[in-house]
C-alpha cells in the first residue's frame, strides 16, 4: 500500500489522537459529577462540567464517620513542589562544579575517579534502597525531607552530562581568565555557567521532573501521611477510593498536569536533553 | 597560572559528589550484598542483636520459593513481549514522522511524546479506568467493532497484555525521538540512488535505512530490557500484583518482602539477583556496542 503525504499525515493524526485520548478523557472525567462514569458506553466529556471533585480533593470534606476528613492532596502538592525544587537546587549544586572539574581541571586521580563514576552509573538505585532505608532509619531521617533527598545527591548521570557539555568549551578562554588572576570558582560561575546555560536548564528540568514523578523511594522513605508526595498520596487514596473514578481522575490531573505544562513550555530544552543524553565517557 | 590551586579546586569541586556517591550508593550496595547473607527480619529491625549470618540460605530459599519464580517469569514475559512491542511502535511512528511529505511534524511529535513525561502513578491510575470492563474507554471502542467486553485487568490471561498496552503507551515516545534523530542521518542521496536502482520500499529499508539506524536500535533494545526488569509502579497501582499474582514483578516481590513483611534479608537477595541481571545486560550492551557493524 502506498501512502502519500496527506495519507501519512492522516495516519499520524489518528495515532496522535489515540495516544492523547486517555489524557483528554482524564481531564473530561475529572470535571464530571461523582458517579457519572457508571454507564456503558462511558460518557466521553462532561455535559455539565463541575469542579466539585477538585474541591473535595483539595479541601476538607465530611467523612464516613461524620467528621471532617481530608485526602491531604493540598499538603502533597506542597511536599512534591518543595522536594522537586530542593532536589533540583541540590542536584545542580553538586553536579555543576564536579562536571566542570572532570572536564577542565587537572588534578591527581581525575582519570581514576572518572572511571569509578562511569562504573557506578550502571548500579541500579533499587539495589541500594533496602540498606539505605536502614541507614537513614538509624539516624532518624526516615519521614523527613532529607531522607527523601539525600540518595539523589549520588547523581552520577548529572556529572557525566555536565562534563560532556563542558568539554566543548575551548581551553583558551579559561586560560585567559586564569592569567587575569581569576579563581576557579569565578571561572566556573562567571564564564562556564553562562556558556552552559541551555545544558543547565535541561538538567534542571530533568531533575525536577524525575523528583516529581519518583515513586518507589518516597514510598519507602515516607510513612507519615502529612509528608506524602503526590504520587504516594495518589496511590494510597486509590487503594481506598478506587471506585470514585471522577475523584481519582481529578487527582491524576493535579499530579500530571504540572509536568505536562512544564514540558510543553520547555520542550526544546527537553528534546535536546533526550538526544544529547547518550552520555559517553 | 598555578598548578596547585587548579588541583585544589579540582578536588574541592568533585569531593561533594564523590562523598555522596560513596555514602549513598557504594556503601548501601555493598551493605545490600552483606544484608542478603543475614536473616534480617522484623525482630532484627527491633533489636540488631537478633541478627544472624545465614550464608547463602536466603538464596536457596528464593530458588525454592514458587512466588519468586512467578515474579521472575512475569518479569521475563513482560520484557519478552514488551521490548519488541515498544521498539516496533517507536520505529513505526518514527518512520512516519521521518517522511518528507508529512505536515505539522512538531505538533505530532510533541503530543506523541507527552505520555512519556507524565507521572507513572497518575497515568497508571487513568489506564486502570480506561481498561475497566464495564465503563472503560477501550471496551467502549471495541464495542463499536462488535467485540464483547474484555476483563483486561481482572483476568490472569489478559492482565499482562493489558499492563503492556499501558507501558508501551507511556514509553514509546522516548525511542521514537531517538529513532527520528537516527533516521535523519540516513543519506537522502543513498535512498534516492537505491530508488533509482529499482529497490522497493522493503529492500530500501533493509539495505539503506536499517544499517544506518542499527546501532540506535540495538542500544534502545538493551536499555528497554533494563527498564522492563525494573517495573514496579505499574502493577502496584493498576493490579496490586493480581489477579492470581499474574502481574507480580521482581521489584514488586522485593518491595513486598522488604516493606510489607520486613524480610530485609530475603529482599536484599532479590535485589542482588536483579543487580547481577542488569550487570550482565550492561556487559552485553558494551560488547554489542564494540561490534556495531553486525547488522
Amino acid at each position: 500500500m502506498k501512502l502519500g503525504g496527506a495519507g501519512r499525515t492522516i495516519v499520524l493524526a489518528a495515532l496522535t489522537l489515540a495516544t492523547i485520548a486517555p489524557l483528554v478523557w482524564m481531564v473530561g472525567v475529572s470535571l464530571m459529577p461523582l458517579g457519572s462514569v457508571a454507564t456503558f458506553p462511558p460518557p466521553l466529556w462532561p455535559t455539565e462540567p463541575t469542579l466539585a471533585n477538585y474541591r473535595e480533593l483539595l479541601f476538607y470534606h465530611v467523612g464516613p464517620g461524620g467528621g471532617a476528613t481530608s485526602y491531604r492532596i493540598g499538603p502533597a502538592i506542597v511536599n512534591s513542589t518543595l522536594l522537586a525544587m530542593l532536589a533540583t537546587a541540590l542536584g545542580l549544586t553538586f553536579t555543576l562544579p564536579a562536571g566542570y572539574a572532570f572536564a577542565k581541571l587537572r588534578f591527581v586521580g581525575r582519570a581514576r575517579l572518572m572511571q569509578l563514576l562511569l562504573a557506578l552509573a550502571v548500579v541500579p538505585a533499587q539495589v541500594a534502597m533496602l540498606p539505605l532505608f536502614l541507614m537513614l532509619k538509624s539516624i532518624g531521617l526516615i519521614n523527613t525531607y532529607a531522607g527523601v533527598l539525600l540518595p539523589g545527591l549520588a547523581s552520577v548521570y548529572g556529572v557525566l552530562f555536565i562534563r560532556q557539555a563542558t568539554l566543548a568549551i575551548p581551553d583558551e578562554m579559561l586560560d585567559a581568565a586564569r592569567l587575569d588572576g581569576a579563581s576557579e570558582w569565578r571561572i566556573l560561575t562567571l564564564i562556564v555557567l553562562p556558556l552552559l546555560r541551555p545544558v543547565v536548564v535541561t538538567l534542571a528540568l530533568f531533575t525536577f521532573l524525575a523528583s516529581w514523578s519518583d515513586f518507589l523511594w518516597p514510598l519507602i522513605a515516607i510513612t507519615d501521611q502529612r509528608l506524602y508526595t503526590l504520587p504516594v498520596a495518589l496511590a494510597a487514596i486509590s487503594r481506598e477510593h478506587g471506585q470514585d473514578v471522577e475523584l481519582m481522575m481529578a487527582g491524576a490531573v493535579v499530579t500530571t498536569l504540572p509536568v505536562l505544562l512544564l514540558f510543553a513550555a520547555l520542550q526544546r530544552s527537553y528534546f535536546t536533553g533526550v538526544l544529547g543524553g547518550g552520555v559517553k565517557g | 597560572m598555578s598548578r596547585s590551586s587548579e588541583a585544589r579546586a579540582g578536588l574541592a569541586f568533585t569531593l561533594p559528589v564523590l562523598v555522596a556517591t560513596i555514602v549513598f550508593l557504594v556503601v548501601p550496595t555493598v551493605a545490600g550484598l552483606l544484608l542478603s547473607l543475614t536473616d534480617f527480619d522484623i525482630y532484627a529491625l527491633a533489636d540488631p542483636a537478633n541478627l544472624r549470618f545465614v550464608g547463602g540460605r536466603n538464596y536457596t530459599a528464593l530458588v525454592a520459593n514458587p512466588l519468586f519464580w512467578h515474579a521472575v517469569r512475569n518479569t521475563l514475559v513482560l520484557a519478552g513481549l514488551g521490548v519488541p512491542m515498544a521498539i516496533a511502535t517507536s520505529l513505526a511512528v518514527a518512520l512516519l514522522l521521518d517522511s518528507a511529505t508529512v505536515r505539522w511534524k512538531p505538533v505530532w511529535r510533541l503530543l506523541l511524546f507527552a505520555p512519556y513525561v507524565t507521572t507513572v502513578v497518575a497515568t497508571a491510575l487513568v489506564w486502570r479506568y480506561v481498561l475497566d470492563t464495564r465503563t472503560g474507554l477501550l471496551n467502549a471502542l471495541l464495542a463499536v467493532f462488535g467485540i464483547a467486553p474484555v476483563d483486561w485487568l481482572g483476568d490472569p490471561r489478559t492482565s499482562i497484555p493489558a499492563t503492556l498496552i499501558f507501558i508501551v503507551w507511556k514509553a514509546f515516545g522516548y525511542n521514537m525521538l531517538v529513532f527520528v534523530a537516527a533516521l535523519s542521518t540516513v543519506s537522502t542521496e543513498l535512498r534516492e540512488a537505491a530508488r533509482l536502482d529499482g529497490a522497493g520500499a522493503v529492500a530500501r529499508f533493509r539495505h539503506v535505512t536499517l544499517p544506518a539506524i542499527g546501532p540506535a536500535l540495538v542500544l534502545a533494545a538493551v536499555l528497554s530490557v533494563a527498564n522492563f526488569l525494573q517495573i514496579f509502579a505499574e502493577p502496584y497501582v493498576m493490579t496490586h500484583g493480581g489477579p492470581a499474582q499474574s502481574t507480580i514483578t521482581i521489584l514488586y516481590f522485593m518491595f513486598d518482602e522488604g516493606f510489607t513483611w520486613w524480610n530485609l534479608g530475603t529482599a536484599s537477595a532479590v535485589a542482588v539477583v536483579l543487580f547481577v541481571a542488569i550487570l550482565c545486560l550492561t556487559a552485553a550492551q558494551a560488547r554489542l556496542a564494540r561490534r556495531q557493524e553486525w547488522l
